[in-house]
């Protein structure tokens, strides 16, 4: 009996082996149902990168879930983008700096707590302060006292912000650190979110079934795999669910979820791939949506390399923004879901939130021979080549970059005057941008946090920003911003904005290159299907046949 | 016997520390995960001060690694960024790539050693050219068209299975990924076993067998196969490792939550610790596996022994 002997011995040394690593196996849950069900859809979705907390969450997955389970002060309308009071009764101020808030009564979340004052002022110092790792922390610096919880360097020194009173059972008052008169609308974002008791007492266990306000419950949650949401019947908004609830399903591949939807195994794919645009009219036939979103994609520079911020290289910038053809570009590679921009905002904003086409001028039209004089007149291209970085993972940034680079290329008449510079994965793309140290213009996309002007101008261009990656600084620019957001008048305040915006165009502080789209196709059992200008979408009004 | 699996096992031990601190290190040379982690944006530079000396990315890198090594033998394989602990990825992503894993491999033994055990016989015939052409064809063609077209042809236009398999991922409707996942090894599994037996039919130990007058099936079983498989079996038993990590692509296609997702999405979102953490679990099945293999060589091959 050989054959035994053998067979004993290397049992014994899997089992020595394995037994090394201590591996747990087990612990599956959740019950994988296919889409279907009685009312409810199901939905296209990512693995959220962060815990899924309010002030935690700043990409587009996560942000699915917070806005189907949480309701804030304000909320965004999914069709104009403005802001309108949700869970306020009122938001006052004579000054711009000194607010009152008072929080409507009768909302609760979804496990009976009352929302309150203090469910606000809570939530908001949770998110500031430096020790809860919140990668949303900065939308609160704008609060009297956050650089004592949230220090630059350092230690913070309180736990709370001076600047947060709660007055009463429904009221609070804040003070900010400088005027800003728009801040109020900002309230909407997610990270403003109120958060119940349970959230502090018993914080793992929220983390693995997040309780809200929202009109949905989440009812399973499967790390990584899939989550269901359903309707909560007891929602006191006005926004009640119009379907039984919401499934979203993980895919590792946007093309698999495409597929899925062509099947009629899924209901709603908010990301349609670029390689099936050409086919989407087709497959879907009006089942398609394809609406602006508060996206911009534009061309930074390193202005902290002396070769782009010498006074003529502002000429090379707004000579290199003429070689593009926009229009060419966004029709062939991307099948018109984007647009050619002419401003640095986004259609979303309305002309009154300050989008205003045409302000770019004659510095966003494609127009050879003017850019080669211009290149010409600045000194040329620094070195007399550059290259444009992008991270090649995602987003079919390789294909615009090289039309972008063969535009100029052909405009020039040089066919080495720009190449692309391809990083492998986004996460090393940010960190050469954090150590500054490329040497050409590189991709810059912005979404915006909330539909207001002021995001698109203050964390990108003012001095020494948030998101100025390229260090940007004119102190004609940051005067105008601070002037604007001082201003107490709305419109006024818009004005302000658009003249600084004009100083980002006569400097040519970033190359915009079009307003990006949303997409979604759904499947013949869903209707009323629209994106929000976050371009998330709007899942509670979505119908179920 | 008792003595080399002991010496085998003795033997891991540097390799297993070696290639660990390769992916250690390769991982970190990749880029910094904190950038990665704040999105579209860069981080506050207090925050991220805070996340670095959170997750110890602030210490020099051979520390790093002894601390996570020093975890790693209290079965502690460290956090993901999004608060999960990396074990429980691992619990929830093995389990499901094994499975297609031992779908894959009952293809490649069944159909693959069927296949070449009846072109060996047949060397010539036209059942062999036949053979012979279609594993050309399938080695030649990448797994990700196989994939999209098995997916396109049986999931949308014949509508027999579904086009992703559900989170739980169930045996039934692995099959078709499994296939997928197996094609190209089953080809190679095929050509191998074939060169094998008309190689060996030849031999002097097959002539005796037949001449002692034992029944053709017996000769062909128990004789010409097993002596046979043993190239067969070093290459299935080194595919099993393969299989795992290189599932990436068919796991992709039919929206597998495996070790292949949380491998792709961990390089993409540059998380070292669950990259090191599945890599160091594959590192010992590869280990186990090829020491399996070489066990299995005495029992099929009486003329090897071990001592």
């Amino acid at each position: 009996m050989r054959g035994a002997t053998h067979a004993k011995w290397a049992a014994c040394a899997v089992a020595v082996a394995l037994g090394a690593t201590a591996c747990g196996g087990g612990g599956s849950g959740g019950s994988g149902s296919g889409g279907g069900s009685k009312g409810i859809v199901s939905a296209s979705w990512g693995d959220p990168q962060n815990p899924l907390e309010p002030a935690n969450t700043n990409e587009v997955q996560g942000g699915k879930v917070l806005d189907m389970v949480f309701r804030g002060l304000k909320r965004y309308d999914p069709k104009t983008a403005k802001a309108q009071n949700w869970l306020a009764q009122s938001i006052t101020t004579n000054d711009s700096r000194n607010f009152t808030v008072t929080v409507k009564n009768g909302w609760t979340f979804s496990n009976g707590e009352k929302v309150t004052a203090k469910s606000f002022v809570d939530a908001w110092n949770y998110g500031a302060y430096l020790k809860n790792n919140q990668v949303n922390a900065s939308f609160f610096q704008y609060i009297d006292g956050y650089d004592q919880v949230h220090p630059s360097t350092g230690q913070p020194t309180a736990k709370t912000m001076s600047g947060l009173k709660v007055t009463g059972p429904q009221t609070f008052t804040v003070r900010l650190s400088q005027k800003f008169s728009t801040w109020p609308d900002t309230l909407g974002y997610a990270a403003f979110s109120p958060l119940p008791s349970v959230f502090f007492t018993n914080h793992a266990q929220w983390l693995s079934k997040p309780v809200g306000n929202g009109p949905y419950t989440i009812s399973s949650y499967t790390k990584g795999s899939q989550m269901q949401l359903r309707a909560w019947k007891k929602y006191p908004g006005p926004d009640k669910a119009k379907n039984g609830g919401v499934d979203l399903k993980v895919y590792t591949d946007n093309n698999t979820a495409y597929t899925d939807l062509t099947a009629g195994n899924l209901d709603l794919v908010d990301d349609i791939p670029a390689a099936q645009l050409k086919n989407v009219k087709a497959d879907l036939g009006g089942r398609y949506i394809n609406t602006p979103a508060g996206i911009i994609q534009t061309l930074a520079f390193p202005f902290y390399d002396k070769r782009w911020s010498t006074p003529n290289a502002q000429k090379v910038r707004t000579g290199l923004s003429m070689a593009i053809n926009r229009a060419q570009i966004t029709k062939t590679i991307f099948n018109d879901t984007r647009t050619p921009a002419t401003d640095w905002t986004s259609p979303v904003l309305g002309s009154a939130g300050g989008y205003k086409a045409g302000l770019c001028g004659s510095a966003c039209d494609f127009n050879p021979a003017q850019a080669r004089k211009l290149i010409k007149e600045g000194g040329g291209i620094p070195g007399g080549r550059m290259t444009i970085t992008y991270n090649a993972d995602t987003g079919s940034h390789k294909e615009w970059v090289d039309a972008t680079c063969n535009s100029i290329n052909n405009v020039l008449h040089n066919d080495k005057a720009c190449v692309g510079a391809p990083v492998g994965t986004f996460a090393d793309f940010r960190s050469r941008i954090a150590q500054h140290k490329l040497t050409g213009p590189f991709r810059a996309g912005w979404q915006m946090d909330y539909p207001l002007i002021q995001d698109f101008l203050q964390p990108l261009y003012f001095t020494n920003a948030s998101s100025n990656d390229g260090k940007f600084s004119n102190p004609q620019f940051d005067k105008l911003v601070n002037q604007a957001n001082a201003e107490t008048d709305k419109t006024k305040a818009v004005q302000l904005f658009q003249q600084a915006e004009g100083v980002v165009r006569d400097q040519m502080a970033a190359i915009p290159l079009w307003y990006q789209n949303g997409s979604a196709g759904f499947s013949d059992r869903v209707s009323n299907v629209a994106l929000n200008p976050f371009s998330v979408p709007v899942y509670g009004d979505i119908k179920v046949k | 016997m008792g003595r080399y699996v002991i010496r085998r096992l003795l033997q891991m031990i540097p390799v297993f520390i070696g290639t660990t601190l390769l992916i250690f290190v390769m991982v970190n040379v990749l880029g910094d995960p904190i950038q990665g982690l704040c999105g579209d944006k860069a981080c506050d530079p207090a925050t991220e001060a805070q996340l670095r000396s959170e997750f110890g990315l602030d210490k020099p890198l051979w520390q790093q690694y002894l601390t996570y090594m020093g975890h790693l033998f209290e079965g502690n394989f460290g956090t993901a960024f999004n608060g999960q602990p990396v074990i429980d990825l691992i619990g929830t992503a093995f389990p499901v790539t094994i499975r297609l894993t031992i779908i894959a491999i009952i293809f490649e033994i069944i159909i693959g050693i069927a296949l070449g055990v009846l072109t060996g016989l047949r060397r010539g015939s036209p059942s062999d050219t036949t053979v012979l052409l279609l594993t050309l064809v399938v080695i030649s063609v990448p797994t990700f068209v196989t994939g999209l077209v098995a997916q396109l042809l049986f999931g949308v236009k014949w509508n027999l299975i579904q086009p992703s398999v559900s989170p739980d991922a169930p045996f039934d409707q692995l099959v078709l990924p499994g296939l997928v996942l197996a094609s190209v090894s089953l080809a190679y599994v095929t050509r191998l076993t074939r060169t094998s037996i008309a190689e060996n039919r030849r031999s002097d130990y097959v002539r005796t067998a037949t001449a002692k007058g034992l029944p053709r099936r017996r000769v062909i079983v128990r004789h010409l196969l097993r002596n046979s498989l043993i190239p067969v079996v070093t290459f299935i038993g080194t595919d099993i490792g393969g299989l795992m990590g290189g599932a990436i692509v068919t796991e992709r296609i039919f929206n597998i939550h495996g070790v292949g997702f949380q491998l792709y999405q961990g390089i993409l979102r540059q998380n070292s610790q669950t990259v090191v953490g599945f890599v160091t679990v594959l590192v010992l099945v590869f280990l186990v596996a090829n020491l399996l293999v070489d066990l299995l060589y005495a029992v099929l091959d009486p003329r090897i022994r071990y001592a």
